[in-house]
Formats: C-alpha cells, sequence, structure tokens
C-alpha cells in the first residue's frame, strides 16, 4: 500500500517555474465546479438546517408552510424532552453492532485466507466475487425482500414448516430481537464481501518479510495473526470502524423498508427515521435539531476518520 | 396555547375564504341569470379538455367505468367521455400520502388553480373520507355543489348524514356521496351454526348484543376453536364511532375517551386469549381470514367491506361461496364512505355537475350499483324500494337482504365528535396498542406514552396532557 | 528427522485448514445467494403459490407477473426508465467533474491549494440525510421540486470520487506530459479533456459504475424530491410505495418480480465488471 501520495506536491514544486506559474489559475478555475457546487447544496442547505432548528417553521394542516419565527431552543428541548433520542440513538447502535461484530470477525478471517498464499485457495475470485455482491444491492429492494420472505406467509415460514421445525407460522417483524436480528443481518450480508476486500488489501501491503522472520522464530500461524497482522492493520480498522459507524448512524433504507415505522414497539426505530418523519410532515424545526445534532456527532466522527487515515502518511498501513 | 391559537386563526382563514366563496356561489344559483355569472368565485369553467380526477383506489374508477353512461375505458387510470380525457391519478392513502399530494398539488397550482401548469393539470374532482373531509370542505379548494348548478331538490333522496359530513362550517354544502356507510357485524354462517345452533341474524344478534355478550361469545367460539375476529383493529371503527368525547377537545387538549380506553383493554383480553391477532388490517393475513378454510367468524364493516373486500368472486373465499350474514353486533357504527368534491378552479364545470347528478342521485344508476356492486348507496328511494323487495337477494350474505339493517342503522350515527385529527390519532393509537397487544410494551400506559410521543411529531399544534 | 515431522504437521495443519476455509466460503457463499436464488423461483409463481407451500423451483407465472407490473402508478419500465436516467447523469457530470477538481490539485501549484485538498478531505463524511431539511427549502426556492436535477447536480462535489482519482491520477498522469501538451500549445481545458481525461479512463469507469450503483440505490433524497408525479419515480421509491400498499394491489408474485427487476441491472453490470469493481473499492478507501 506504500504509496507516495504526498509526491505530487513537491515534484510540482520542482516545475514551479515563472512559465508554469502563469498557468495555475487554472487550478482555482477547475476547483470552481467542485466549490460552487459544494456551496449551494451542501454548505448553504447545512446553514439554513441550522437556523431552521431555531425557528418553528413548519407545515400548516393544508399543507403550506407558516412563516418562521425564531423561538429559540424550543426544537431542541422536544427533541430531547422524552428521552427518544437516546432510545432512536440506541437502536441505531444495537443494530449496527450486531451486524458489525460479525463483519468485522468474518472479514478479518477471509482477508487472512484470501492473502495466505501457502493456503492457496482455489477460486478465491469467484467467492470474492459472490460475497462482494451484495453490498451492491438497493437496500430498499433487499429489505422489501427481507420483508417478503419473513412475512407471516412467506417463503421462510413455509419452509421451516416443510422441514418440520416449526408447527406454526412465526411472525418474525413481530419480535423486537427477531426484527433488528433481521436488520443487522442484511447489513453484515451488504458490507462483509466490502469489508473483506478492504482488510485484505490492507494485509497485502503488509512486508510479507516479517512474516518470513517470524516464521524462522516458530511463530505458528496464529501467533503470526496477532502479533503481526493485527497490529499492522490497526489504521484499516479503524478506518473501517469509524466509516461503518458513520453508515451506521445513518442506518435508514433497511429498517424503514422493513418495518415501516419501527415496529414492534419503535425496537427498529432509527435516528433518520426519525429525521425522516419531520420531513415528511415538514416539521422544519424539531428536524433542523436533530440534523444539527446528528452533524455534530459525524462531524466528530469524521474528524477522527481523517486524523488516523489521512494525517499519518508514511505510517502504519500506508 | 399560542400554537392553537396559531391552528385557530388559520382554519378560521380557510373557513372566511370558503365562506366567501360560498356566499356568491349561493346567489348565483338563487338568482339565475345574475351578471355576475356563476361560478365565477370557485373559478369554475368549461372547455377543459382532461377531466383530472384524484382518488386514493380504484373504487371510484370501477363505478364510473361500470356505471357512468358514455365512459370509454381505455386503461386501468384513463378513459373517455366523448371528446374530454379522464386522467385518475391514484396515490395510495397510506402514511398521509394521498392528502399530501393534494394538499402540494392544489398549494403548487394556487388560488383557483390559477397557475397551474397547464389546464390540462387542473384538478377537476377529488375524493375524500370521512377522516378527512372536514378539512377538505374547510379549505378554499373545495367548490360549493350549488356553484355546479345541483340544487338542494336533486340531492333530496340522500341521508342527511352525509351531507352533513360534506358541509362547512358556514354551513356551504362541498361534497357528495353515492354511499352510505352506516356499518354491521359480518359473521360466517357455518360457524354461528356450528356454535351457536343457529345462524339466522335475530338469534346471532342474542349472542353478541353488548360487550359483555360478544366477550363470553368469543369464549365460547374459542373453545370451539375459532376466532371472534381477525385482528383487534376490526372492532375499533365500532368503538371510535361510538365516543361521546372528541380525540381533541375545543382547547386543543388530547383527550381519550373512555369507549376508546375500552377497547384497548378488552382487546388486549381477547388477544390473550387467542381470540383474534393483531394484524393491521389490509394485510394478507387479515385478508386470509376471509378465506373459507379460515377460523374467523366476524369481520366488522359497512356495504362496501362486503362487496368491495370479502373477495367474491375468488375461489377459496367464503364470500364466493355465500357463507356469511349480517346483524347488527354489538354496537352499531358508520364506517368511511367516500365524498366526492369539486376542486374550485376546474374546467369542466358542465361535465363534473353531470357527475355529480348521475353518480349521487340518479335512482337507476344507484339501484344499478346496488344490485352489481351490493353497495348501500345515499337514495332513499332506492333503499326503501330494495328494503321492500323480496326478490333482492345478496349473494355473498346467503342470500340475506340487509338494507333494511343499514337503513336501520343510519339513523344512529353521530358526526359531533369528528375533529381534523381524527385519522392521525385513530392510525397513532392503534399502532401503539399493537405493541401492547404482541406484549412488547408491558402495559396500556406504556403504550399510551408511546403514542403520546408519536402524536406529538404528528401535530405540534395539540396539548398533550 | 524433526523438523520433517514438522514440515508434515505443517502440511496437515494447512490441509485441515484449507478444509474448514472453503467450507466456510461455501456456506458464506450460499448465505448471500440463496435469497437471490428463492428471489428468481417467486418471481416466477402466482400470488396463490407464493404466499402457500414452499417453493423450490421456478413456476411458470412469470408473464403474469411482468403484466402485473405495468402500468399503474408503480410502473417497472417507467421506473427503470428514471432510475437510469438519474444515475446515467449523476455517474457522468460525477467523474468528469470529480476528474477535473483531482485535475486541479495535482497539476496546479498555487495558494490554498493544501487548504483545498484538506478541505474535501473533511467534508467526506458529511451525510446527505443531516443538510436534507435546507436541501428541500432550497430547491423548492429554485423551483426544482418535481425534478431530476437536484439528484444529479450535487454529484458534481463528490469528496470520495474526487478522492479515488487524484490517488489514480498520481501514478498514471506524469505532469511531463502535460507540459508537453502546453508547449504544443494546447489550451488548459483541451489538454484536460484530450491528454488527462483519456489516460484516465479505467480509474473513470471503475468510480463511473460506483456512482451510478450509489444513485441507482438511492432511497432518501430521491424520497422527498420525487413525491407527487408517478411520472418522475425512481425505483426504490416505488418500493418503498409497494411496501404501503392496500393488500388489494398487493400481489406478493409480482412484487418478488418488481424486486428482481430493480437489482439485476445492477448485478449483471457488475458480473461482467466484477474484476474492476471489487479491485476499485480497496484502491478507492484504503489506500493513503
Amino acid at each position: 500500500m506504500a504509496q507516495k501520495n504526498t509526491s505530487a506536491i513537491p515534484k510540482a514544486t520542482k516545475h514551479a517555474n515563472a512559465r508554469v506559474v502563469r498557468y495555475n489559475k487554472w487550478g482555482y478555475i477547475f476547483l470552481i465546479p467542485f466549490f460552487a457546487t459544494f456551496l449551494v447544496f451542501t454548505l448553504y442547505p447545512l446553514v439554513s438546517t441550522v437556523y431552521y432548528s431555531f425557528t418553528d417553521y413548519k407545515k400548516t394542516i393544508f399543507g403550506t408552510m407558516n412563516d418562521p419565527k425564531v423561538v429559540g431552543l424550543e426544537n431542541y428541548k422536544y427533541i430531547f424532552q422524552d428521552g427518544r433520542i437516546w432510545k432512536y440513538a440506541g437502536n441505531t447502535m444495537i443494530m449496527w453492532v450486531m451486524g458489525f461484530i460479525p463483519q468485522i470477525l468474518v472479514s478479518l478471517l477471509l482477508a487472512q485466507w484470501f492473502s495466505d498464499t501457502r493456503l492457496g485457495l482455489k477460486g478465491s475470485t469467484f467467492f470474492k466475487t459472490v460475497i462482494y455482491m451484495p453490498n451492491l444491492i438497493m437496500a430498499a429492494a433487499f429489505a422489501m425482500l427481507f420483508f417478503a420472505l419473513f412475512s407471516t406467509k412467506g417463503p421462510i415460514n413455509a419452509m421451516l414448516m416443510k422441514f418440520g421445525w416449526i408447527e406454526k407460522e412465526i411472525e418474525f417483524l413481530q419480535y423486537k430481537w427477531a426484527t433488528r436480528s433481521l436488520v443487522a443481518a442484511m447489513n453484515f450480508l451488504m458490507w462483509f464481501g466490502n469489508t473483506t476486500i478492504l482488510l485484505m488489501a490492507g494485509i497485502m501491503g503488509i512486508d510479507g518479510s516479517l512474516y518470513e522472520a517470524a516464521e524462522v522464530d516458530g511463530a505458528n500461524s496464529w501467533q503470526r495473526f496477532t502479533k503481526i497482522t493485527l497490529p499492522l492493520l490497526k489504521p484499516i480498522l479503524v478506518y473501517v470502524m469509524i466509516t461503518s459507524l458513520i453508515g451506521g448512524i445513518q442506518m435508514f433504507d433497511v429498517p424503514k423498508i422493513l418495518t415501516k415505522d419501527g415496529h414492534p414497539a419503535d425496537s427498529a426505530t432509527t435516528l433518520i427515521m426519525w429525521l425522516n418523519n419531520f420531513v415528511e410532515s415538514k416539521h422544519y424545526g424539531r428536524g433542523g435539531a436533530l440534523s444539527v445534532v446528528l452533524f455534530v456527532f459525524t462531524g466528530v466522527l469524521s474528524l477522527v476518520v481523517y486524523f488516523v487515515m489521512y494525517r499519518k502518511k508514511g505510517k502504519g498501513a500506508s | 396555547m399560542r400554537k392553537l391559537k396559531k391552528f385557530a386563526a388559520l382554519s378560521l382563514v380557510g373557513m372566511l375564504a370558503a365562506s366567501a366563496f360560498v356566499g356568491c356561489g349561493k346567489k348565483t344559483t338563487n338568482n339565475s341569470g345574475s351578471s355576475e355569472g356563476s361560478g365565477d368565485v370557485a373559478g369554475l369553467t368549461d372547455g377543459g379538455k382532461v377531466l383530472n380526477i384524484y382518488v386514493w383506489n380504484d373504487e371510484f374508477i370501477n363505478r364510473m367505468v361500470d356505471h357512468y353512461p358514455g365512459y370509454v375505458k381505455v386503461d386501468d387510470l384513463h378513459g373517455k367521455i366523448g371528446d374530454v380525457d379522464v386522467v385518475f391519478t391514484q396515490v395510495a392513502n397510506q402514511d398521509n400520502a394521498y392528502q399530501d399530494n393534494l394538499d402540494n398539488t392544489f398549494n403548487a397550482n394556487g388560488e383557483n388553480q390559477k397557475n397551474a401548469k397547464s389546464a390540462d393539470e387542473k384538478v377537476d374532482i377529488f375524493l375524500a373520507e370521512i377522516d378527512y373531509i372536514t378539512k377538505y370542505v374547510n379549505s378554499p379548494w373545495s367548490a360549493p355543489i350549488s356553484e355546479y348548478g345541483v340544487t338542494d331538490a336533486d340531492l333530496a333522496k340522500q341521508y342527511e348524514y352525509t351531507k352533513q359530513a360534506a358541509t362547512d362550517s358556514n354551513g356551504v354544502l362541498k361534497g357528495v356521496s353515492w354511499q352510505a356507510c352506516s356499518a354491521a357485524m359480518i359473521y360466517r354462517s357455518d360457524i354461528a351454526e356450528k356454535v351457536f345452533g343457529s345462524s339466522e341474524p335475530d338469534k346471532v344478534q342474542e349472542q353478541v348484543k353488548d360487550w359483555d355478550t360478544f366477550a363470553k361469545a368469543a369464549d365460547t367460539l374459542k373453545a370451539a376453536g375459532y376466532q371472534a375476529m381477525a385482528s383487534a383493529n376490526d372492532s375499533f371503527r365500532v368503538f371510535s364511532n361510538n365516543v361521546t368525547t372528541k380525540w381533541v377537545d375545543d382547547e386543543g387538549v388530547l383527550n381519550i375517551d373512555a369507549n376508546i380506553e375500552k377497547w384497548a383493554k378488552l382487546s388486549k383480553e381477547m388477544v390473550d386469549k387467542g381470540q383474534c391477532k393483531t394484524f393491521d388490517l389490509w394485510s394478507n393475513e387479515w385478508n386470509d381470514g376471509m378465506k373459507t378454510s379460515s377460523n374467523v367468524f366476524a369481520y366488522f364493516g359497512p356495504a362496501w367491506l362486503i362487496n368491495f373486500c370479502m373477495h367474491a368472486s375468488e375461489d377459496g373465499y367464503a364470500a364466493k361461496d355465500g357463507l356469511w350474514k349480517i346483524t347488527e353486533g354489538p354496537q352499531s357504527f358508520f364506517w368511511g364512505g367516500t365524498w366526492i368534491l369539486g376542486a374550485a378552479g376546474g374546467d369542466n364545470k358542465t361535465l363534473v355537475k353531470d357527475i355529480i347528478l348521475k353518480m349521487t342521485t340518479d335512482d337507476a344508476v344507484m339501484e344499478g350499483i346496488t344490485r352489481k356492486d351490493s353497495d348501500f348507496v345515499n337514495n332513499t328511494a332506492v333503499n326503501d324500494k330494495l328494503a321492500a323487495d323480496a326478490n333482492y337477494k345478496n349473494a355473498i350474505l346467503g342470500g340475506q337482504n340487509p338494507t333494511q339493517l343499514f337503513v336501520n342503522g343510519l339513523t344512529k350515527i353521530d358526526l359531533s365528535n369528528i375533529t381534523a385529527y381524527d385519522q392521525g390519532c385513530n392510525e397513532k393509537f392503534q399502532a401503539a396498542m399493537k405493541d401492547w397487544f404482541d406484549g412488547n410494551y408491558k402495559s396500556y400506559e406504556e403504550a399510551l406514552a408511546d403514542f403520546h410521543k408519536k402524536i406529538g411529531d404528528k401535530y405540534s399544534d395539540i396539548t398533550i396532557k | 528427522m524433526s523438523s520433517q515431522d514438522h514440515e508434515i504437521k505443517k502440511s496437515a495443519s494447512v490441509k485441515a485448514r484449507r478444509i474448514i476455509a472453503y467450507v466456510v466460503l461455501t456456506l458464506l457463499s450460499i448465505l448471500c445467494l440463496f435469497w437471490f436464488y428463492l428471489l428468481i423461483v417467486y418471481a416466477t409463481h402466482s400470488h396463490g403459490e407464493v404466499t402457500g407451500d414452499f417453493l423450490a423451483l421456478p413456476g411458470k407465472y412469470l408473464g403474469d407477473n411482468w403484466k402485473a407490473i405495468n402500468g399503474g402508478s408503480e410502473d417497472i419500465l417507467r421506473g427503470l426508465r428514471n432510475s437510469f436516467i438519474v444515475s446515467g447523469a449523476n455517474a457522468l457530470v460525477c467523474v468528469y467533474f470529480s476528474t477535473m477538481t483531482a485535475y486541479a490539485i495535482h497539476v496546479y501549484d498555487f495558494k490554498g491549494k493544501k487548504f483545498a485538498f484538506t478541505f474535501i478531505l473533511m467534508i467526506m463524511m458529511i451525510p446527505t440525510q443531516v443538510t436534507i431539511l435546507g436541501f428541500l427549502g432550497l430547491i423548492g426556492k429554485m423551483g426544482l421540486t418535481e425534478n431530476f436535477l437536484p439528484l444529479i447536480l450535487p454529484a458534481i462535489a463528490s469528496p470520495v470520487t474526487f478522492y479515488y482519482l487524484k490517488q489514480y491520477m498520481e501514478s498514471a498522469l506524469p505532469l511531463a506530459l502535460i507540459e508537453a501538451a502546453r508547449i504544443d500549445g494546447s489550451g488548459e481545458l483541451r489538454t484536460f479533456n484530450t491528454i488527462a481525461l483519456p489516460l484516465m479512463k479505467p480509474a473513470i469507469a471503475v468510480q463511473a459504475i460506483f456512482s451510478f450503483v450509489g444513485a441507482w440505490n438511492n432511497y432518501f433524497v430521491p424520497s422527498h424530491v420525487l413525491i407527487k408525479k408517478d411520472q418522475l419515480k425512481t425505483i426504490p421509491i416505488l418500493i418503498a410505495q409497494l411496501r404501503s400498499k392496500d393488500f388489494k394491489s398487493f400481489n406478493m408474485a409480482s412484487i418478488y418480480l418488481f424486486i428482481a427487476l430493480s437489482i439485476f441491472p445492477v448485478i449483471i453490470v457488475y458480473l461482467a465488471l466484477s474484476k474492476n469493481i471489487v479491485g476499485g473499492t480497496a484502491l478507492g478507501a484504503v489506500k493513503g
């Protein structure tokens, strides 16, 4: 993985003679589309969302919007008043953790196997292709598929009954933990292939001579894994975990389509599903307050990713 | 309180706007030939090439296809009446989608739809259900029926409650319906025969004459291997239509009526005893209870449930086998009902008038709807005739003639406790209680707390104590 | 002797591990493929069949189910077409302008360049969800609701694509080449279009696929932008609509077919190009 991605700058500097400087204004020009788009479609909306969060901007019963009036922290009080934000944050985290733990363990195992030349697995291209595939599937369609498959009269119940494993249909989506497990299982299926590929790239980047040296010292494969692979993989593991966590906080499509409104008993309602309710009922004030809280939270996590991955150049995995 | 006032003020604006139209509308009908010209205020005109009708399901589409003279079907959502293209815009009711779509359309189209992108996009007719008709008759988007030139005499045979429901706060009628929706208990005659020894409506009625008796009957049914109802939600309407207080009182405070609470508690008992499940109405599972092979004893509903939802033409359903019968049940109630509203600013005035007249007042059409679709129509003459007609038999009900039962039920319909919040309150309350029934909430109080949170998200202008 | 022993033991242990690996991989592959097998089987049966006994083999109602998802408010072909337009346009503007942004950082040397680069990396993770309210307010003011543009234009600023292309550029686009073009008198924009873009083709192709798939699968934002007109709705919105339907139109069999048709276009593209896609994943995220 050792990439000299800082090299562009010194190289450019080397060439920075008068003749080149003449062209450098084009650097600004070529950046215009990106930054103009960012300003219009991300920054402006972000600022106005923050503004909304301090107003009572919302839809009237006839579907028109009222004139926003500043109401201070009213909306923040509302979203924190009954502890629901913690409940939904808890739901989100529980479903994320339930999917992420098997995901990271399985991915580590598979990445190790795929990159172990001694093991010489045949057909690894096939396996990689298959396990990565669910990552490309529309989450909404995948959730709809699971909704259909696990419905009372659905194929899974029919199959379990055919094998005689159950006598009566199970209403999977009536049970808190069954519902959460389904969401977690879908997240696992959709992401473990992707994570495997990432970790594999990390493992391939580890200097092979380290393993040779360890072997000479008589280390077995488990020791090689825990003493060499894991420590050197740490930055990538942190990257995978935090990006997955940020993705987890944004969890929406799967639980929304599977449960429609977080049932049973609000146990599958995620933060973004709550936000979605405010967007749908057009309560921009309360939705704005929730957005700001989420933004701050993901912002902090993003900074962690930034410092782990992009600032430590030349160290760790790079 | 501040928020409430705002809401009150807003509603008032809506009503004032509506009444402004009405004042003139009435004038034009009363002094026909007035120089103002009729329809100026609701902006109704003629000459539109496209008749836009907004619906949430295909019930009215089928009524038009089957009963409107000269309607030529093109496809499921398109047809032709003479030179006019009929376009149905169908958006499902769930999650408020139908209303959101209407609101967006009307807000975008502006006052009397003057800002519509083209004449072809102007709404001419939209339908509304009892749950939210109050909102739309009090909006400036609906045109007074009188502005189409439909007179009180035209509507003389319609039941009073159907007019009351579609009248705005200034007494102006803004919607008409072809159906009346008094409802009753629809039960399986074969199961009644086995369990109660008789399938006769009078005899079965004795077993279910009030809720205590009904609970006992549910025990008896259970002992014989039958479920009283498919889902706890089946009886919700029966309770919610017999409330004595409003969901949101005049002060804007959320209120749980005693009868609503009674529904929750009785249902919990029944679910715990295995006498009913907790499916959403309209779900596949709920629907399966209508099969001949199912062990569900009764559904609660009006005529449209029988003809529209019980799969009369599908093999394997009790309706096709004519196994149902109907009786009043523990409490008489009404359910739903679809009203036709004319949109202000519509450009097919004469055609809309004709649709209103043909589809809701024409005796022949009304009788045709009863005979073909087994609906219970909004027409005293037709109903009296059919009630007395020994040859009129409903095949789904094994030949029983339910007309008199429905006519009797109409006398008990009470609309005084309807509010604009009913749909949201009904939906969220049932959803929260379902979690209690299923054991996901430990107590009624816990489920109630959940309901309070959800309704607070939905209606920010009500006070929850 | 002992070393030979060691070798035998080692090869035995490798063999055992290999067997375990094959078993686990096979099970995981089955876990990944089972759902799609069921999907295909169930999409070819009738409503009555799919709600009845378990079905392990395809049926013969594919044609009927196909008819059932044509027309009405959830018309599959219209949905596919809308999704295709949005995703295709999204992919095009995303890769073109991301390459341009990467080019600006890679080729030129100007004040604030380091800051610009750092800034783009830092905004990489802002979720679109948290700005949705302001975004909807904005497009409302611009008159762009019920329009594809708000789903396409924001793709111009795609930090992740930018970062990937920037990494690739370092190995694939020698600055000397650009110098040479300048000496030949080529304008900067022309150099970018005729020299840089073609050289970047492999990376651009991978990223185009990623942004196409991303847009294809996107549900949250489109569901709030395209709420009114059935004519414009994309596939994920239609799926959500199907989820809340009345049972009357809830023909489960046709829903399986609908799901199948919404994911298979992506799967087919994936199977054709899986090598690049799987490779691209690693390159994009881990390089650094």
